[in-house]
């Protein structure tokens, strides 16, 4: 069975509430507009993948055109790594992105670069690098929309992306 | 579609070869056309019944595409003093002086059940005698315009003497949707935006289609499996397939060699980008680059000799040139700013790409060493130029600013004038301008 039927049934047994793009909890992600599972309700409870996004932090913000990590990202890499070590059944894709201030080629590497950044940082602090798996969007899908330093900022990210079940390749 | 084309020569032109290198009526585009060349053409005779709207719609594709290019202004029919309505009658050159047209172009199209016949001449009015041999294509009906940038292509060649560039096509990224949900398919147009033809679904993210160097396959990148991969789709069947390499984590920036046979891309292992080429009927790989820098956008010269790419090894993005088997490449770009999306002229002589400095971007053109560099365009967002198959013309993107931010194709001269849309059905972006049709 693969990673995203899995993620499905999970879906399934853990939510009445729709998920529209498949099984990847991608709130800051490449699809994001996948409502987490028992969002709302779910934030209070630390195995959600809801609290996961909104208490612990799903996502790290870059310079512009830098891949190093931020001293407020590694605090955040550290709570999702004792999160990972807490919940064990899921795995991650740790997204990267840029902003659109850069040509589509190079922002696709350069979103390589970050989500190895962050996907490096969490082995380092004991995440088994088997649920980890990295994938970049380069510019191809902003989070903020408009032309300014307020959304690049939030578009220049590596969003860390549960799925239930399964190890990443 | 094939085309048949067949030469027939007037026996009253046998000296005319010679007289169009040294006649009056030539445009020198490198140094610069102020006064565009004022040309008219009738509507082409119907030499069949039926033929009469093709003859119009023929004449109006052929003024399209040379006053697009800038060089050639149209004079209004309302303005003519002859009529053409017989292809082989004499023309009267006075008439055709006196309201100052320097060329002439008639022409005549005839049906045949689902073939048209079209031929054509040109003249130049003030030497009064004509340029060129007369020529007559054969095609389907449905490839009408297609017969009519091939007359405006040899038109264009006389007067310019450089390759015609109108009988070809464009595969692009068709956009659709806000910024924030963006959809994209591939998709394929005449380089007029005629005739569009979407070749994939949108249902996963596509990128950077690139034609092979006879028009036959596409080389592009596709999210299909939820991480980048270069597919080879064929132009006839779309069928695809994807190209592994076997190493990396992602595949992206394809480009075919000038042979067809071999592609040379971008991996990612990590952190880390280099550049690979692969022979696509064996698999074969060959690895290009080693360096803990970000390689990517390689384009071959058109002798297959040399790539260029980008490279932020100096610690920002900048172009090197290296041989095409690899090997130690030289930086050819020291400008101010970021450079990236190197792409080799046709011709040889020019390596045109992306520029961001000072929070604009630029298309431009270098010379293959990294001299006489010169900025054809500005914008908030330009990127991804490639080269019509003549080497004059440049189309690529523009993005617009803000939450409505739309891209759309356009071309530029490279001498830098002559900006214009490209129109399309939705945005439009990644455009690769495929080789003259046969």
């Amino acid at each position: 069975m693969n990673l995203l039927s899995k993620s499905l049934i999970v879906v399934a047994a853990l939510s009445v509430s729709a998920c529209t793009e498949g099984g990847l909890f991608g709130r800051g992600g490449a699809n994001d507009d996948a409502l987490a599972p028992g969002a709302g309700a779910g934030v209070s409870d630390p195995t959600t993948v809801a609290y996961f996004q909104e208490t612990v932090g799903d996502r790290v913000l870059f310079e512009v055109d830098q891949a190093v990590l931020t001293t407020s990202g590694q605090a955040t890499l550290d709570a999702q790594a004792s999160w990972l070590s807490d919940n064990p059944a899921y795995t991650a894709v740790v997204e990267g992105h840029a902003d659109e201030q850069g040509t589509r080629q190079y922002n696709i590497a350069l979103g390589a670069r970050r989500a190895d950044a962050a996907k490096a940082y969490l082995v380092s602090r004991g995440v088994a690098e088997n649920r980890l798996s990295t994938v970049s969007f380069g510019k191809e899908r902003p989070l903020a929309i408009c032309s300014d330093e307020a959304c690049y900022a939030q578009n220049r990210r590596a969003v860390t992306v549960l799925a239930a079940g399964g190890l990443a390749g | 579609m094939i085309l048949r084309l067949i030469f027939f020569c007037f026996m009253a032109f046998a000296a005319s070869a010679a007289w169009a290198q040294q006649g009056p009526l030539r445009i020198e585009i490198t140094e610069g056309v102020i006064e565009p060349l004022p040309f008219a053409v009738p509507d082409f005779v119907a030499e069949t019944g039926d033929a009469g709207q093709l003859g119009r719609d023929i004449a109006r594709v052929i003024a399209a595409d040379l006053t697009g290019t800038g060089l050639f202004r149209e004079l209004p029919a309302s303005a003519f003093i002859s009529q053409v309505t017989d292809f082989g009658a004499q023309v009267q050159y006075a008439d055709w002086k006196a309201i100052n047209a320097q060329a002439l172009i008639t022409g005549a199209v005839a049906t045949q059940g689902d073939r048209i016949t079209v031929k054509f001449r040109l003249f130049d009015v003030f030497s009064g005698a004509p340029l060129g041999d007369g020529v007559q294509f054969g095609g389907t009906r449905e490839g009408w315009r297609r017969m009519a940038h091939k007359v405006a292509d040899a038109v264009y060649s006389r007067i310019t003497g450089e390759g015609g560039y109108f009988d070809s096509r464009v595969v692009f990224v068709s956009e659709s949707g806000p910024k924030g949900d963006r959809r994209k398919r591939l998709a394929i147009m005449d380089y007029d935006g005629a005739n569009v033809l979407y070749l994939t679904g949108s249902e996963s993210i596509v990128l950077a289609p690139r034609f092979s160097p006879n028009g036959d396959r596409v080389l592009y990148t596709s999210y299909e499996t939820g991480s980048p991969r270069v597919y080879v789709l064929d132009v006839g069947s779309v069928n695809r397939r994807v190209l592994e390499s076997g190493v990396g984590t992602m595949s992206f920036a394809p480009r075919f060699a000038p042979d067809g046979s071999r592609i040379v891309f971008s991996v990612s292992e990590g952190a880390n980008t280099d550049i690979y080429e692969m022979d696509i009927s064996s698999g074969q790989m060959g690895r290009l680059t080693n360096t803990p820098a970000i390689e990517t956008a390689p384009s071959y010269s058109p002798d297959g000799s040399q790539i260029v790419f980008e490279s932020d090894r100096s610690g920002n993005q900048q172009l090197y040139v290296m041989p095409a088997n690899g090997g130690e490449p030289r930086r050819i770009s020291f400008g101010e700013g970021r450079y990236g999306t190197p792409v080799w002229s046709p011709r040889g002589d020019l390596i045109a790409f992306t520029k961001q400095s000072k929070g604009r971007f630029h298309i431009g053109v270098m010379r293959t060493d990294g001299s006489e560099e010169r900025l054809l365009t500005a914008s908030f967002l330009d990127e991804s130029p490639s080269w019509a198959p003549n080497g004059r013309v440049i189309m690529f993107n523009r993005e617009t600013q803000g939450a409505q931010g739309r891209s759309s194709l356009y071309s530029v001269d490279i001498t830098g004038r002559n900006l214009r849309p490209v129109s399309t059905p939705e945005g439009g972006s990644d455009p690769s301008w495929g080789p003259l049709q046969n």
